[in-house]
């Protein structure tokens, strides 16, 4: 990568610490806790992953990272600082594509140099090295809705890199691509992570895109959200999905995981009812059993 | 031009017109060859319900096309015609474009500013319920001339469309892209310029297709009301709905249908202009 280091800006990965953080919405009588004494670190240089079930408040920790809510109660701080609002050192890739659609996608990607007034010579090469690295040159002058799912996440990711952010933050980005597209996306994501080694806060409620991706994984509980387990995932780098999948190493972790998630799915699940919950519990037993 | 005779929309357009002509040219003659007892029933019938034995909607009241189009190739040299489309045509165009330049500006300022909104939306929203027609006798009063008043009778027609229309294009931008471009270091402005405007113009496109609509509608209107503004002078005209107007009352019934048509031709043309202008501002809107 001589090309990436006479082009790219250097790499300042930034560590975010969550420290006891509630988030509540509503007022009075229909207050809802959604995250309750939550406490985690995005480790400096790694890339950590948040698994838990769907609509466990993961979104609600994002946009707490990203700046834009405060929590109720607790702190959030990247490198020590606490987080105000939102700043282009903490990055957000959502689960739908937020490009432009007014914008092709260089002008997408310029977004931000051009917005802070930078658009500088270094910018635009940059620019270039990154339409490149993303293989996007024959789609420069193309519309967002002329691209593919794959293709978009591709440019939303270009479009933050320019950036060079502290941290990345990508919210279930590769949720709804095909499956084939999907597994692509992985291993190109992790190569542009074992490439860089910034530091990456990746969501998702899909376990094997968690084990397949993560340094650290974070295992999370239903609402109120709270972090249920820490796994460290010692999976050789660079990671190539065939590897992975022959990996019993890697199965151990995916079960360790999945055993957590299950109990938490099923919780969920069973919530009002008598006959759900009934299940849980005999499930429970019989998997202490065995 | 190959291609375009190969295409088969063109062709279902033409063959469309053409049954329309055709039908309605045989309707209009069925007096010719439709024998006056074959309606004696329905008169009968309408005697018995107490309406006047001779009112019947009949198609053969309406001139043929035939009969149209020889009466019309004789007013296109009328200079009286083309001033009837130019007069029309300027005020249509004065309302709109007056509507354009302050309604898209206050759609934007009530959708961006919280005290904008606060101060301009109830007098706004009292306002729109009224249909631009109710205002022609107070208009006449208030502007010095009658073609004030005409105009800013079109430009009320074409303005509330294009501000709801607005307010509501910017109101329905994702908040996805204020995030990112918050995130991304963009200030204030630079949302606007590069988020806002941008979002909102397919809604502007859309408002302006319509208001245009609404202006042709309404300009006829308000000549019919107002006279048309003719006491100006008798060599100006007074509008395509003043022409219109003035064959029924001299009794010049194709007249009446030219009059008509030529509204279609002219309303078909600018909203045609309308949407070629939409589709090169929204170019990524096309790209799908």
């Amino acid at each position: 990568m001589n090309e990436a280091a006479t082009v790219s800006p250097r790499i300042v990965p930034g560590e975010i610490a969550v420290n006891g953080v509630s988030k509540s919405y509503g007022a009075a009588h229909f207050r809802k806790e959604v995250v309750h004494d939550c406490s985690f670190t995005i480790e400096r240089a790694k890339l950590t992953v948040m698994v838990g079930p769907s609509g466990c408040g993961k979104s609600t920790l994002i946009r707490l990272l990203a700046g834009f809510e405060q929590p109720t109660a607790g702190t959030v701080t990247l490198d020590g600082a606490p987080i105000t609002g939102p700043d282009r050192d903490r990055l957000v890739l959502f689960q739908e594509t937020a490009l432009f659609p007014w914008m092709t996608t260089w002008d997408n990607i310029l977004y931000g140099p051009r917005a802070r007034g930078q658009l500088t010579k270094e910018a635009l090469e940059f620019g270039e090295f990154l339409l490149v690295k993303v293989g996007l040159q024959d789609f420069r002058d193309k519309y967002p809705g002329q691209l593919s799912g794959g293709m978009q996440r591709r440019a939303e990711l270009a479009r933050a890199m320019i950036n060079n952010p502290k941290v990345m933050i990508l919210d279930e980005p590769f949720r709804g691509l095909d499956a084939m597209t999907k597994e692509l996306m992985w291993e190109y994501y992790a190569r542009l992570y074992e490439e860089n080694r910034r530091t990456n806060f990746f969501v998702t409620t899909d376990i094997d895109e968690a084990v397949f991706l993560a340094d650290r994984m974070l295992v999370m509980s239903n609402i109120p959200t709270q972090v249920r387990a820490v796994i460290e995932v010692d999976l050789p780098r660079p990671r190539k999905l065939i590897d992975i999948f022959e990996s019993d190493r890697a199965n151990d972790i995916k079960k360790q995981a999945l055993s957590i998630l299950h109990a938490e799915a099923m919780r969920s699940f069973s919530r009002g009812s008598k006959a759900a919950a009934d299940f849980v519990e005999a499930y429970l037993k019989r998997a202490s059993r065995a | 031009m190959k291609k375009m005779l190969s295409n088969p929309a063109l062709w279902r357009g033409v063959v469309s017109i053409a049954v329309f002509l055709i039908l309605w040219e045989i309707g209009a003659r069925s007096k010719q060859w439709m024998a006056p007892e074959f309606f004696a029933p329905f008169r009968e019938l309408l005697g018995a319900i107490d309406l006047k034995k001779d009112y019947l909607p009949w198609i053969g009241a309406v001139p043929a096309p035939s009969v149209v189009l020889a009466s019309w190739i004789a007013v296109l040299v009328d200079r009286s015609y083309w001033q009837s489309w130019y007069m029309s045509l300027f005020r249509v165009m004065a309302g709109f474009l007056a509507a354009m330049l302050i309604g898209i500006p206050f759609g934007l300022m009530l959708a961006v500013s919280r005290v904008t909104h606060g101060i301009g939306f109830p007098v706004f929203e009292v306002l729109r319920p009224i249909p631009p027609l109710a205002w022609v006798p107070a208009s006449i009063i208030f502007w010095p001339t009658q073609e004030t008043a005409i105009a800013f009778i079109t430009f009320l027609g074409a303005f509330y469309t294009i501000v709801i229309n607005v307010l509501g294009g910017a109101r329905s931008i994702d908040v996805r892209y204020f995030q990112a471009a918050r995130s991304m270091g963009s200030s204030r402005w630079d949302i606007f310029r590069r988020v806002i405007l941008p979002g909102t113009l397919p809604s502007i496109v859309v408002g302006s297709a319509v208001g245009m609509g609404i202006t042709w509608e309404v300009v006829v209107a308000a000549e019919m009301i107002s006279g048309g503004g003719s006491q100006i002078g008798g060599t100006r005209g007074g509008g395509l709905g003043f022409f219109i107007w003035n064959s029924y009352v001299g009794g010049s019934y194709e007249q009446i249908v030219i009059g008509m048509i030529s509204i279609g031709i002219a309303g078909f043309i600018s909203s045609g202009l309308l949407r070629w202008g939409g589709r090169y501002v929204t170019p990524w809107l096309k790209a799908r």
